[in-house]
């Protein structure tokens, strides 16, 4: 996504020379969050979820199904998994990241799953049939989510997790409490403070054993436990890749050493960068919005430095780059919507709405607000984001 | 020249994304339900673009 964001903010800027966009997927850029949401409980294709193109971008020469290995800072130089080694005048770190898996005795089974591809999707929806029982592992959206879904095509679901209530960082202990709540009245059955220690079965999985010896029988089970960054494929050029690529404002990346690689760029769920709206500590930010902010921050910033041209450039930087971050997610008929970064708050409190029904929660640091989010109320939830905008 | 909008409502979840890059084509109604304006001049054309690119559910289309 990252990456056909910032081809389309290349020209939106006015750079028209060449773009090559390699991606290990054999598909053409695709939207991620439909495939544990509306288009999992339907029917998963590539036409549901594609990007829309656009005339500017039809000259992109895209190497699909075809994976960057590795690059050469000091050449500019990336090769991929064909052997082809692609000179640049700049690149864009958009990788993205991979789902964890858990590494356990008896881990080699059919029947296993994670969610972040198209493919991951297409082959899960072949298992959720009615009356298959389901064992997700991990509470975070991602976890919910498929429970709802996997509820609704009338699957047995059990979200087995570490923590106290699913979902509760970022949203806090009453929000998550709640969200629990309606998904056990929907049917969920919660194994929480536990984990997965093995699988049963041969060949297929069967059931999981807990870590407290509990046995639990399952047809399908999905990993949904987190992500790591995909930047293997840079070692050895001396980036700060210790989580993530870190970067400057202007999203390029810097080297273990503190120095800025001006041609080198960061985007979307890989790149870590200090957002000035909060404070100076970098993070990553694996929400939707972010590889279309950071993709635009990218074109403009290149477009005018490729172009050489010193004032857009200085215009392009000085406004502080400054996402607003936001999230929604949808289970059951509950329709989460959330501004900032609520995992930052050491206080949440109820603002308005009831808990039982829709609400809002603010979340606040030192009595400041950090962030906000709401099951419905959308108009109040949206009235908040404006606390979360830079003063110009 | 103007240009036709076209939300998909059965796609659309009412998020009102779209309405801080378009606001005068956008809103949501007092029932937190979407409302636009079918029609818009040109000059809303990257405005709208804008609104394309940040709708959660991919429901915006422009129809030339
Ligand atoms: C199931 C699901 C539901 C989600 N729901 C929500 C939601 O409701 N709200 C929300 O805010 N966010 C949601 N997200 C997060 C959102 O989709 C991501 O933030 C977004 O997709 C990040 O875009 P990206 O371009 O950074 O990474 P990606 O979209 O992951 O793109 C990275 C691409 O790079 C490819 N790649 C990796 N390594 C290489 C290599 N070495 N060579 C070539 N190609 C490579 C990958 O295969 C991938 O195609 C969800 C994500 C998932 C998976
Ligand atoms: S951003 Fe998309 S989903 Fe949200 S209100 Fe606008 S059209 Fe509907």
């Amino acid at each position: 996504m990252g990456g056909l964001r910032v081809a389309e903010a290349l020209r939106r800027f006015g750079y028209a020379g060449p773009v090559t966009a390699i991606g290990d997927e054999p598909h053409a850029p695709y939207n991620r969050p439909p495939l544990s949401k509306e288009v999992l409980a339907t029917e998963v294709s590539h036409e549901a979820v594609a990007f829309p193109q656009r005339p500017a971008t039809e000259d992109v020469n895209w190497v699909l199904g075809t994976r960057a290995v590795s690059a050469n800072l000091a050449n500019s130089t990336v090769t991929d998994d064909t052997g082809l080694v692609h000179e640049y005048s700049a690149m864009i770190i958009a990788t993205g990241l991979r789902p964890k898996r858990i590494q356990v005795p008896n881990g080699d089974l059919q029947g296993r799953h994670v969610v972040r591809t198209l493919e991951d999707a297409i082959a899960l929806r072949a298992e959720l049939i009615e009356g298959a029982r389901i064992v997700i592992l991990g509470a975070g959206f991602i976890g919910c989510e498929v429970a709802a879904t996997a509820r609704k095509l009338g699957c047995a679901v059990t979200v087995v997790a570490p923590g106290v209530h699913p979902i509760v960082r970022p949203l806090g202990t009453d929000l998550a409490k709640e969200l629990q709540r309606r998904h056990e009245e929907q049917g969920v059955a919660f194994r929480m403070k536990s984990s997965v220690a093995d699988l049963v079965g041969v060949e297929r999985v069967t059931g999981v054993t807990l870590d407290s010896g509990e046995q639990l029988d399952c047809d399908v089970f999905i990993e949904a436990i987190g992500s790591d960054p995909n930047v293997e494929w840079l070692d050895g050029n001396d980036l700060e890749l210790s989580n993530g690529v870190l970067t400057n404002n202007d999203l390029q990346a810097i080297r273990v050493d503190g120095t800025v690689v001006e041609n080198v760029f960061a985007v979307g769920d890989v790149a870590r960068f200090a957002n000035p709206v909060f404070d100076g500590e970098p993070r990553r930010v694996e929400h939707w919005n972010i590889p279309t902010d950071s993709a635009k921050r990218v074109g403009q910033v290149l477009a005018a430095s490729l172009a050489g041209d010193a004032v857009a450039l200085a215009a392009a930087k000085n406004k502080p780059f400054a996402p607003i971050p936001s999230f929604w997610s949808d289970q059951y008929d509950m329709h989460l919507l959330a501004y900032g970064l609520l995992g930052l708050a050491d206080e949440i409190r109820l603002i308005e709405g009831q808990i039982l029904g829709d609400c809002v929660f603010g979340y606040y640091r030192r009595g400041q607000m950090v962030g906000v989010c709401g099951i419905g109320l959308r108009s109040v939830v949206q009235s908040f984001r404006k606390e979360f905008q830079l003063e110009a | 020249m103007t240009i036709k909008i076209d939300v998909d409502m059965t796609k659309c979840q009412h998020y009102g994304q779209c309405v801080f890059e378009a606001p005068d084509i956008f809103r949501l109604n007092s029932d937190d339900k979407l409302e636009y304006t079918a029609e818009a001049d040109d000059s809303e054309r990257a405005n709208i673009e804008a609104a394309i690119d940040v709708c959660p559910m991919q429901a915006i289309r422009i129809v030339e």
